[in-house]
């Protein structure tokens, strides 16, 4: 972990830039460019720049769920959005839009889902490389 | 429209698993819900798999367009009674090895991401079986390829690590090849549904590029099912994984490039190129004999059924060499029998380990006196995969040998039947030195008792009645594996379900 005084104090707020940057990216996705993927890798960026200056124990706090679970619920809602297209076979379920007017639909749960998915697994898999034990 | 029983049936192999790994991630670190979570998820698939062979063998071949976008645009999900059953011996490895690894100490201390990562291997694998789409197949490599990654350095020590480093760079290697066929069989068909491709293909002006594909799904699928020459990566991984992860690698992983690879052959180039025969001829002959004598010259038991796990690839590549409805028969029957033999065969080494202290045969001896029950659950499956009657080796390796005699194809029926004898030979050895040779002085004595003793053995014996059962009543399995081989020399049927009856 780099000991520096301004890497400590700005960690949080670059932290929630990114979440919030990456938020935006995701709802973004439906019309332009972006989506789940790349916005679970941004969010993903805030949160090991959070362990690198505080320590991974600190940004497990910040989470409350272990990295691989939050992968696991992104993966049910991924999966979840499916079903209902499965169960009936109707053509709303299968567009971005489920009313009139409104871009919401099954791809929301499902970017939603991604979103969880990379950011979960990512997580997992860089967190035990900054030093678990070390702070 | 409610969803049809065709589209459950089709959905759930893929669904069941999916759901067990989402599930069993979000419950990291508590173990006894994870267990819950898988021991659930493989009896719900088994029942699921079985109700789906039931379907195929009623209704024949059925197919699901996902999310009723029609054939050749959506996502396909196919099964004939080739890829039905695959599917069945999925679930059943499946369940098999979760029972095993809850006796499995290296699995144990690892077990919050054995779960999850157990379930997207066998997503992956479930997947492949019913893909009807070379792009979707390429995905489902992909999720198993990632899983196997991560199951292969569970516990993670050096050795595995180097393993792993192998494992991935030349798997790798294959998936690049496998995509930039992939590419290029769109660039000539302008498809990538496999059914809409196997009408096309013929009609391609550029039969020339069209053979270069086949090629390359060839060495690309070859390269996963580790046949000659592209075998090296197999000895060199396999044995350093946990036993459980070893049985469920050596039995379904490789046997997926083979599945991929008769699946290409028979559906998209059926009439075969006529360098085709001669190619797998070679290799069919080549990867057989590798394979025996690499399994000949080695002492850790897991190195010798790592070879004989590249041997056995050889007779299913007899199959598709040979390539009439009872050669691809025998191949399937093949497939079956020694998805089941090879990972109880190492599902028992992993049991040798426990009692004799060693994967080393020479580090260990005196088994059959102190066990004799390990050595009954170990000689049935080493009997079968050496093809003695009248286990379901002997089955698979009589069709096998019987359609290169009928088909003219003497040298290659005979080296597969000279194999025979290699492989009975290390089994032998196996056998002498683990359980007949009085043990070693300082050799480890441990007994396998209680709770332990029925988790080890219990899958063990478990699959090796399914072998014995294979073995004795064999009529219902060979007219099971001949009408597939006939559902996949003439395609018209699996082209038909996916395409619906356009002209």
């Amino acid at each position: 972990m780099l000991d520096s005084l301004i890497l400590r104090a700005s960690a949080r707020y670059v932290l929630w830039a990114c979440v919030a940057l990456s938020v935006f990216v995701l709802l973004r996705g439906h019309n332009e460019p972006g989506g789940g993927f790349i916005g679970g890798l941004i969010g993903a960026l805030g949160f090991v720049f959070h362990a690198l200056a505080r320590g991974p124990p600190a940004t497990r706090r910040v989470l409350r769920l272990d990295p691989l679970a939050w992968g696991g619920i992104g993966l049910l809602l991924a999966a979840g959005s499916g079903l209902p297209a499965l169960l009936l076979h109707a053509e709303p379920l299968l567009t971005h839009q489920w009313m009139e007017g409104l871009p919401i639909g099954t791809a929301i749960p499902f970017d939603i889902g991604v979103y969880l998915v990379v950011l979960g697994f990512a997580l997992a898999f860089v967190l035990p490389f900054l030093g678990e034990d070390a702070a | 429209m409610i969803a049809s029983r065709a589209d459950w049936l089709l959905a759930l192999p893929v669904l069941v698993p999916l759901i067990a790994c989402a599930l069993s991630a979000a419950l990291r670190g508590r173990a006894r819900a994870q267990r819950l979570v898988t021991g659930s998820a493989a009896a719900v698939m088994l029942l699921a798999a079985g109700a789906l062979v039931a379907e195929v063998v009623r209704r024949g071949v059925i197919a699901t367009q996902m999310g009723d976008w029609a054939a050749p645009f959506g996502i396909t999900l196919v099964a004939d009674l080739f890829s039905s059953a695959m599917v069945a011996i999925t679930a059943l490895i499946y369940a098999v090895t979760a029972v095993q690894a809850h006796a499995d100490p290296g699995v144990r201390a690892e077990e919050g991401l054995w779960h999850p990562l157990l379930a997207a291997l066998v997503l992956g694998v479930a997947g492949a079986f019913l893909a009807g789409d070379l792009f979707n197949l390429y995905v489902w490599f992909e999720v198993m390829l990632i899983a196997s990654f991560g199951l292969l350095v569970l516990g993670g020590g050096r050795a595995q690590l180097d393993a792993a480093v192998k494992y991935a760079v030349l798997n790798l290697v294959a998936t690049t090849v496998f995509l930039i066929a992939v590419g290029l069989a769109y660039g000539l068909t302008g498809t990538l549904n496999l059914a809409d491709m196997a009408r096309r293909m013929p009609e391609v002006p550029n039969q020339g590029a069209a053979a270069a594909v086949a090629f390359l799904l060839l060495a690309a699928f070859g390269a996963k099912a580790a046949v000659f020459p592209l075998f090296f990566w197999l000895p060199a991984s396999y044995h350093t994984a946990a036993a459980p992860v070893a049985a469920i690698f050596a039995g379904l992983l490789t046997k997926v490039g083979v599945y991929a690879m008769i699946r290409a052959v028979t559906l998209v180039f059926p009439a075969g190129q006529d360098w085709m025969a001669p190619l797998l001829w070679a290799v069919a002959a080549g990867t057989m004999v590798v394979g025996a004598l690499g399994a000949a010259a080695h002492w850790d038991i897991r190195r010798i059924l790592s070879f004989l796990i590249i041997s056995q690839i050889g007779y299913m590549i007899v199959g598709l060499a040979i390539a009439t409805p009872l050669a691809i028969a025998g191949a399937v029957l093949s497939i079956v029998h020694h998805i089941i033999v090879k990972a109880n065969l190492f599902l028992v080494a992993g049991a040798i380990r426990r009692a004799g202290g060693s994967f080393s045969l020479a580090q260990m001896g005196g088994l059959w006196r102190r066990d004799p029950w390990l050595g009954i659950l170990f000689a049935v499956p080493a009997l079968s995969h050496a093809g003695l009657p009248p286990l379901s080796g002997f089955w698979a390796k009589f069709l096998v040998v019987k359609a290169g005699f009928e088909a003219g194809w003497y040298v290659l029926a005979g080296v597969a039947l000279a194999t025979g004898i290699l492989t009975l030979y290390s089994m032998l050895r196996i056998w002498i030195e683990a359980f007949w040779k009085e043990p070693p002085e300082g050799a480890a004595i441990v007994a396998l008792a209680g709770r332990e003793r029925w988790l080890v053995l219990g899958p063990v014996a478990a699959l090796a009645l399914v072998t014995l059962g294979i073995g004795l009543w064999a009529e219902p399995f060979a007219a099971f594996a001949l009408a597939a081989g006939e559902q996949l020399a003439g395609r018209d049927a699996y082209i038909a379900a996916v395409l619906g009856a356009r002209p």
